[in-house]
């Protein structure tokens, strides 16, 4: 296609893929979004719901609005975070948001697909993209606990 | 003058001479933001501060008188530039934004009750919308909103409409930096007069652009920003008329604004300083009268019809591009160009140009509301000016249809 490979440290083939193929997206009825984020300086938008059953992840689905890197970002923490106790859940939110920020380095055995964000460091602007979903999930996960 | 000679104007621009990443030349295309500057107007802010660095209007030494008369003849150029009649009407202000909050601020104040209305359109500026909202709030007035068309333009039916006795004022753009719309303001400003209202104009991007007679306009306040029209960032303009300006209170209080200040009061001083507090952005001024100069060497009537030439043959290019879509479609138009594309997020689109070499607009373009309305969030936006070339759109389509291969789902 092109001589040089553009933009290869943000748009990995890895992020390219889970943003035209999202796994876990599903429409979702107004009654089931527990919550909603939006961005409004991009518009980037997303409608996350949990299922947790004996402090564990169960089922995440969401519905994303927005760009590449924050599609693939939900859909990669779809992944990452499904099955998971909530309080390792919560503790790899909190390990990505880090990492985003660049406080920390991400491991790479333990983070999969994951690691592929690692180059969206790099663009100040775009780390919001990165983390919303996260954030989303992190909200939900508060609210079922308040709920309990 | 008579012949317009893109080459030669791009050679006087510094900036656009560069190659970025792997070799992509810079296709500058976000001049609705802020355009680049001429080396004449880089040499005059040096030029300040190497030779003749100095407050005004207040020492009386040499680098003092000097950096005076400069500041002072930033002035003159612009009552010449948009045609007005008396360097009393032109104030200084930080930009666009600063200006249309200097009239908010002191003449809203001063002028507007409970119950009055002012009149704004859905396609302003945030600048251009959140000042009135604080005014509106604090008085309990009312702002009514001229409808955008379908096709970028004001609906001036409903504006007829909206127009009464209530009517205290009417803050419109000129031109929309989102649409590129030119709306058809000697019309509006004649009608708002008939109502017995007063007119604001924000020119951010019309005065950059076409030529501006504010006398045969008649319009009463005129705001514009100088790093859109090649000058330095920090530097805008308010034109107002001079009798509503000399009626109105000052906006900030200090030093440069006085006439005598005792402990417990004080006067204040003539326009156009009254509205001038404090030290200003001299090498701003300087430097923003050596862009006036620049542009009315080339002529605005000349820089006007290279755009509109430039324009169409963006267009023409963009129509082509399957799942691209243009957003305003008005006829009388400016150079701002914005548009989505099918499966493609705008940040993701301006983040894969800029590697092209090609440097556009991706966002809300500071009008929310606008963009809203055309069922988005988020646009692109390309935006042209006098140093632009056919070269430069030929390597954004190229960049785009590069785009469109990478993103495609
Ligand atoms: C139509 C319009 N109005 C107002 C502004 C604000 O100008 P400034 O940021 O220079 O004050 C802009 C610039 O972005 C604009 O395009």
């Amino acid at each position: 296609m092109t001589d040089s490979v553009p933009l290869d440290d943000l748009y990995q083939e890895i992020i390219l893929d889970h943003f035209k193929n999202p796994r876990n997206v599903q429409k979702l009825s107004d009654e089931e979004v527990l919550i909603e984020e939006e961005n409004p300086t991009c518009g980037d938008q997303i409608r996350v719901t949990a299922k947790v059953e004996e402090g564990c992840i169960v089922g995440i689905k969401y519905e994303a609005k927005g760009c590449a890197i924050s599609t693939a970002s939900a859909s990669m923490m779809s992944e990452a975070l499904m099955n998971k106790p909530v309080e390792d859940a919560r503790v790899a939110i909190q390990n990505f948001t880090r990492t985003m920020k660049g406080e920390q380095e991400m491991s790479e055995d333990e983070s999969g697909d994951l690691i592929a964000l690692q180059g969206v460091k790099r663009y100040p602007l775009r780390i919001k993209c990165a983390t919303m979903s996260w954030h989303a999930l992190d909200h939900v996960l508060d609210k079922m606990s308040v709920e309990k | 003058m008579s012949c317009f000679n893109a080459n030669t104007i791009r050679s006087d621009f510094p900036v656009l001479d560069q190659i970025l990443y792997d070799g992509k030349p810079l296709a500058y295309l976000d001049n609705a933001a802020t355009t680049q500057k001429p080396h004449h107007v880089i040499h005059a802010v040096q030029e300040y501060y190497e030779a003749y660095n100095s407050n005004v209007h207040r020492a009386l030494h040499f680098l003092a008188e000097r950096a005076t008369v400069a500041y002072e003849e930033t002035r003159k150029k612009v009552v010449s530039f948009i045609h007005a009649n008396t360097e009393r009407s032109i104030i200084y202000t930080r930009g666009t934004t600063e200006s249309i909050n200097l009239v908010a601020y002191s003449w809203g104040r001063k002028n507007i009750d409970e119950g009055d209305e002012i009149i704004l359109s859905e396609m302003e500026h945030h600048s251009n919308l959140v000042p009135w909202q604080i005014l509106a709030q604090e008085k309990k007035a009312k702002l009514c909103f001229i409808p955008v068309l379908e096709d970028g333009t004001l609906d001036l039916n409903a504006y007829t409409h909206l127009l009464s006795s209530k009517t205290k004022l009417v803050a419109i753009t000129h031109m929309s930096n989102v649409l590129g719309t030119i709306n058809p303001v000697q019309k509006m400003i004649d009608q708002a007069h008939q109502a017995g209202a007063l007119v604001l104009l924000d020119g951010a991007q019309s005065v950059p652009h076409v030529s501006i007679d504010v006398s045969q306009l008649d319009v009463d306040f005129l705001a514009f920003s100088g790093h859109k029209m090649l000058g330095p960032t920090g530097i805008g303009i308010l034109y107002g008329k001079e009798a509503i300006l000399e009626s109105m209170p000052p906006f900030h209080g200090g030093g440069e604004m006085i006439h005598k200040v005792e402990l417990e009061q004080s006067t204040y001083t003539e326009l156009p300083h009254k509205f001038e507090a404090g030290t200003p952005n001299i090498a701003g001024v300087i430097g923003f009268g050596e862009a006036i100069d620049y542009l009315e060497g080339v002529g605005m009537g000349a820089v006007q019809s290279y755009e509109q030439l430039l324009t169409q043959y963006a267009l023409s290019k963009l129509e082509k591009i399957s799942g691209l879509t243009i957003i305003g479609k008005a006829l009388e138009r400016g150079g701002a160009i914005s548009f989505t594309c099918e499966g493609i997020h705008p940040h993701d689109l301006s983040q894969y140009l800029d590697r092209e070499g090609v440097a556009i607009r991706g966002g809300h373009m500071c009008c929310q509301p606008l963009v809203r309305k055309f069922d988005s969030t988020a646009l692109n936006r390309l935006s042209l000016y006098l140093y632009n070339m056919e070269q430069d759109i030929d390597q954004l389509i190229e960049a785009l249809l590069k785009a469109k291969e990478f993103f495609k789902t």
